[in-house]
C-alpha cells in the first residue's frame, strides 16, 4: 500500500516537502499512519496537535485509509 | 461567496456580493495584518492555505450561519501568499433582514474559521519566523 500524504506549514518545513509518502505492507488506520509520520519525522512531536483530513473532513481516530484517499496531515490552524 | 484569494481581496467587491434587497443590514469583518504581536515586531505574513478544504469547511460554516440566524448572503474570502503590514487578510460579509443577527453571525464566522478553516499563518520577525499557534 502507498499513501501520500500532503503537508502545510510547520509540517512541510519539518519535512522538507510540500507531501511525503509511506509505502506500507497493511492498511493503515489514521493512527497508525501518525504514529509513522511521528517516528520517521521526531520533530513533529514537538507540535501541539496533530490531525489527518481525509478526502477535505478532519478525520476520526481509528479511520481506515485508502490509497486513494485524498490525505492530508492539518498541524495547528491559524487563519483569519 | 466563498473563495481562497491570492491576489489582494476588494472589499466594496465582497460588500456588493453580500447586498440583498431582502437584507436590512451588512456587517463586515476585516481582518488586517498588524505590525506587532505581543513583543514581537512583525515584518510581514505568510498564509498558507488547503485551497479544497478550507473553502469546503468556509461552505460548512457559512451553511450553519445561514441555518441559525437565517441569513440572506454570507460572504468569505481569504487570502493566501505573502502579505505585508496593512494588508487584507480575510473579509467576511453577512447580510441579514435586521442588524442583530449579521453582528451575531459574522462574529461567529470569524471566530470559527480561526479554529477549523485549514489555514495556516507565518510571522515573519527582523529577526526570525514562527507559524502561530504551531507549538504550545
Amino acid at each position: 500500500m502507498k499513501y501520500t500524504i500532503a503537508l502545510f506549514g510547520i509540517t512541510k518545513e519539518i519535512v522538507g516537502s510540500s507531501s511525503t509518502t509511506l509505502e506500507v505492507a497493511d492498511m493503515l488506520t489514521t493512527d497508525d499512519l501518525l504514529a509513522l509520520l511521528r517516528a520517521e519525522y521526531p520533530k513533529l512531536g514537538a507540535i501541539r496537535s496533530l490531525l489527518l483530513a481525509v478526502n477535505n473532513e478532519y478525520a476520526e481516530q481509528g479511520l481506515a485509509l485508502s490509497e486513494k484517499d485524498e490525505i492530508a496531515l492539518i498541524p495547528p490552524v491559524s487563519g483569519g | 461567496m466563498i473563495a481562497i484569494a491570492d491576489s489582494p481581496i476588494n472589499i466594496q467587491e465582497c460588500i456588493d456580493a453580500a447586498q440583498s434587497e431582502r437584507a436590512g443590514a451588512v456587517d463586515v469583518f476585516i481582518g488586517t495584518v498588524r505590525n506587532h504581536n505581543k513583543d514581537k515586531s512583525v515584518v510581514r505574513l505568510e498564509f498558507e492555505t488547503y485551497d479544497s478544504m478550507a473553502v469546503k469547511k468556509m461552505q460548512e460554516l457559512a451553511e450553519e450561519a445561514q441555518a441559525r440566524w437565517n441569513t440572506e448572503k454570507i460572504v468569505m474570502v481569504h487570502r493566501k501568499g505573502v502579505l505585508s503590514i496593512g494588508d487584507v487578510a480575510v473579509v467576511i460579509a453577512v447580510a441579514t433582514p435586521h442588524r442583530a443577527a449579521s453582528f451575531e453571525a459574522c462574529k461567529w464566522l470569524i471566530d470559527t474559521l480561526k479554529q477549523v478553516v485549514p489555514i495556516w499563518k507565518k510571522e515573519v520577525y527582523d529577526n526570525g519566523e514562527e507559524w502561530l499557534e504551531a507549538h504550545a
